[in-house]
């Protein structure tokens, strides 16, 4: 009995542990300024001792700057790093926050919840392992939650924390908490996100921040929001295919030549079969190079020097692959875009495209947009800024990825204008696309294909038609009407 | 290469593999990337990645360091050490206009001084080495305009930075992509902490300029700030004495313009355990941040690091 007591207190410290020495989680604030969301940073800042006194004197010093009424330096000028912002009185741009507790260091992108900048919160999402969604008690669920939801899901952000702010202002009423929660539990479940830790918050007076609330709301027995992100979890690209994107090519003599880069999915080991893409060459790791010694594995995070078995032509842009789970190579593909530029992706404009090393030309060509509002996706052929949507790519030469949602290193790109060499886009895999390049010429064209009912049933019952059925019509005919039909067209 | 060195833990390691991974991607994508070296801690930690990220290679750039003249003695006869030791490639700048018009921090104040020795010496020694990329160490918890900034920094033909008209930046995919004459700065240190500096610091084992550790100095008491009182172009205001005490410093700069801390820290234990207590930041000992609010981001847009 008293063996099995001391075996579990043991492997919880080990957890402790395990947690205090892993890597930073990166977590995204989204809400507005009337959401409280600049004093709930604040607060996470000021109660972890991540602000030191002579930056609360500097604001202090300011003759304009007020003080809130316990004292407390003004949580929003703290955040607002730039002078546009304290002219202006709104965060305008991606700021990111370090603090961290003896479990954990945390690094938070501040995002501002305007509308108009979505693009800024689909920066700090791009990142983010977890998603602290804040809203009024006073007001419950807004548009624009949803809309901050959805392009954290869309992102790949799996955890949602909702922050239920001002609940001292609605009497610490655990009903109001509770029909808030509900509702967006529902909201998270229908966009495929079922991990929420919904949390009753004053940020302003510091319950359930990094302090308990019990005093005020005994009623709530979860943990205080720095609690839920201590014990969060991580994402790791562990459990997929190998992967190393060619940063450089080292050859710092005749006999030494290695591929220097960082894993991005997956494990290696000397011994292991790759195949260089898009070569196709197969060759296998003879060693792992690092500063510190000659490795006998790397995963995925690892900056490495891989050197191979044999002579191979490997450049700047290549990915190294295991043989066994390689990556999709192909000339055209289906993507999901945020739209981060005041000039809009227009249709079959060229734009470069960079994903992990490579950088390639690709020709846009928007399908649908997202109503951020309704969730429904709507035809379009451009994409003004901060539109999100959906689009097919095509490339002039052999493009090299993962869908998203199996990795989001190989799977993430970003389009740049070559005329004015800005980042207008920032896109995530969805699919090899399906079609066969020139059969289509615009969006609402409709192609009509003759097949063997067999390779029909095959076609329907894929992947890749499961969200489009309702798009297609079918006619079961003979292989004679069938000609018949096409022969009346031209 | 260094042996038996127990593994590094994982917070650490993830910062380094990005800076690794940083400093490869520039190198791998512009054509006369620089390292901008200040001898610093952070500068001396950014110095041992690149190391890292290059073998068993040599760095592939050299390293520009803007001496205003007036740095401790100790951090140039520190940074010459580095230099010889690891057969490093070093391009020293200093503004001519220092000696030929006599700016000093002392005649021209910290702020005008600063933009002469400081912000345009970086401007004329980035315009002669024609460098479309340069490394800092910069880091986005120091002070609040940087914490907006990009890890790829735009750069205009003029150094200038325009915090309203940043390109945004996602997942760790950056963009390069530059006209001629334009450039970027390139902050593989960006996530770091100064807490995760030290810690590097103990763990890989990477030297840095004594005047980080306590010791007994000879200090003047100036405008609230210890100044070191070792340099003889350093003269003696009406009621200021000369004493010795035991102090460190956070951070190093120009020695007139760099304010010591009391502290009896001689270990690298001792000067984590003593930040981890600390109730003032790094910069409280900077001169040049303190002329007015917001006077980071201005120095910034102007072309300071």
């Amino acid at each position: 009995m008293s063996a099995t007591v001391e075996t579990a207190v043991r492997s919880q410290v080990e957890t402790d542990a395990a947690i205090r020495n892993g890597r930073p989680l990166r977590l995204i604030t989204c809400g507005s300024v009337d959401d409280g969301k600049s004093t709930l940073i604040g607060r996470l800042l000021w109660d972890t001792k991540a602000v030191k006194e002579d930056q609360a004197a500097a604001l202090k010093g300011q003759k304009s700057i007020q003080q809130n009424e316990l004292g407390l330096p003004d949580f929003a000028l703290l955040l607002d790093g730039l002078q546009a912002e304290r002219e202006q009185g709104i965060t305008i741009d991606v700021a990111y926050r370090y603090f961290s507790t003896d479990k954990r260091s945390f690094i938070v992108a501040d995002t501002p919840g305007h509308e108009q900048y979505t693009r800024n919160m689909a920066t700090g999402a791009s990142t983010a392992d977890l998603a602290v969604l804040l809203v009024d008690a006073r007001a419950g669920l807004l548009e624009q939650t949803r809309r901050h939801a959805t392009i954290a899901s869309l992102m790949g952000i799996r955890q949602f924390v909702l922050a239920v702010n001002k609940i001292d202002l609605v009497d610490y009423d655990r009903s109001i908490f509770e029909h808030i929660a509900t509702e967006f539990r529902q909201l998270a479940l229908s966009l495929g996100v079922t991990n929420v830790t919904p949390i009753p918050v004053s940020a302003l007076l510091g319950e359930n921040v990094v302090h308990s609330g019990h005093k005020s709301m005994p009623w709530y027995s979860g943990p205080p929001l720095i609690e839920a992100l201590e014990l969060a979890t991580q994402r790791t690209a562990q459990a997929v295919g190998f992967r190393l994107p060619v940063q450089r090519v080292s050859r710092p003599n005749e006999s030494f030549r290695g591929y220097q880069g960082t894993v991005a999915g997956g494990s290696v080991k000397p011994g292991d079969s790759v195949v260089i893409l898009p070569s196709g060459t197969v060759a296998n790791v003879r060693q792992i190079v690092t500063f510190d010694l000659v490795r006998n594995a790397a995963v995925a995070g690892d900056a490495i020097t891989l050197v191979l078995d044999r002579p191979v032509d490997v450049a700047r842009g290549d990915m190294i692959a295991s043989v066994d789970a390689a990556p999709v190579s192909g000339l055209a593909f289906d993507a999901k875009l945020v739209a981060l530029s005041e000039d809009a992706i227009a249709p079959g404009k060229r734009y470069w495209l960079k994903s992990s090393s490579r950088r390639q030309r690709v020709r846009v060509e928007p399908q649908s947009v997202l109503d951020l509002k309704s969730g429904r996706w709507g035809e379009t052929e451009s994409l003004p800024l901060n539109a999100i949507g959906k689009v097919h790519l095509t490339f002039d030469e052999t493009a090299i990825f993962d869908p998203y949602e199996a990795n989001r290193e190989t799977g993430a790109f970003i389009l740049i204008d070559p005329d004015t060499n800005n980042t207008v886009a920032g896109g995530m895999i969805t699919a090899k696309s399906g079609r066969i390049d020139g059969i289509g010429t615009g969006a609402k064209d409709r192609v009509l294909i003759s097949l063997p009912a067999d390779i029909a049933d095959e076609l329907l019952a894929s992947e890749a038609f499961a969200t489009l059925r309702d798009q297609i019509e079918i006619r079961r005919v003979s292989g004679q009407e069938a000609r018949a039909v096409l022969d009346t067209l031209d | 290469m260094t042996e038996n060195k127990p593994p590094l833990d994982p917070n650490l390691k993830a910062l380094e593999s990005e800076a690794i991974h940083i400093f490869r991607e520039v190198a791998g994508e512009f054509e006369r990337p620089v390292m901008l070296y200040s001898v610093g801690k952070d500068s001396s930690v950014l110095l041992h990645l690149a190391r890292k990220a290059f073998y068993p290679g040599p760095i592939p750039f050299p390293l520009l360091h803007v001496d205003t003249g007036w740095k401790f003695a100790e951090m140039i006869a520190f940074r010459d050490r580095m230099v010889a030791e690891f057969d490093l490639e070093l391009v020293a700048h200093t503004n001519p206009r220092g000696s030929l018009e006599n700016v000093t921090p002392f005649t021209h104040g910290s702020s005008v001084y600063t933009n002469i020795m400081k912000t345009e010496a970086l401007r004329q020694a980035l315009d002669a080495g024609q460098y479309d990329a340069a490394f800092g160490g910069a880091r986005r918890d120091e002070e609040a305009s940087r914490a907006k900034e990009r890890i790829y920094s735009f750069r205009t033909p003029d150094h200038r930075w325009d915090p309203r008209n940043q390109r945004p930046e996602l997942w760790s995919i950056y963009n390069g992509m530059i006209r001629k004459g334009e450039s970027v700065r390139a902050f593989p240190l960006s996530n770091w902490t100064e807490v995760d500096i030290w810690r590097y610091i103990q763990a890989e084992n990477i030297p840095i300029v004594p005047l980080y550790f306590a010791a007994e100095r000879p200090v003047v008491e100036r405008d609230g700030m210890l100044i070191l009182a070792e340099d003889k172009r350093l003269e003696l205001l009406p009621g200021e004495v000369k004493r010795r005490e035991t102090i460190r410093f956070r951070t190093l700069g120009c020695f007139p313009l760099t304010g010591a801390i009391r502290s009896g820290a001689t270990t690298l234990d001792e000067i984590i355990e003593e930040l981890e207590t600390a109730t003032v930041s790094e910069r409280q000992g900077r001169a040049i941040d303190r002329d007015e609010a917001g006077s980071m981001e201005k120095k910034k847009r102007e072309g300071y690091f």
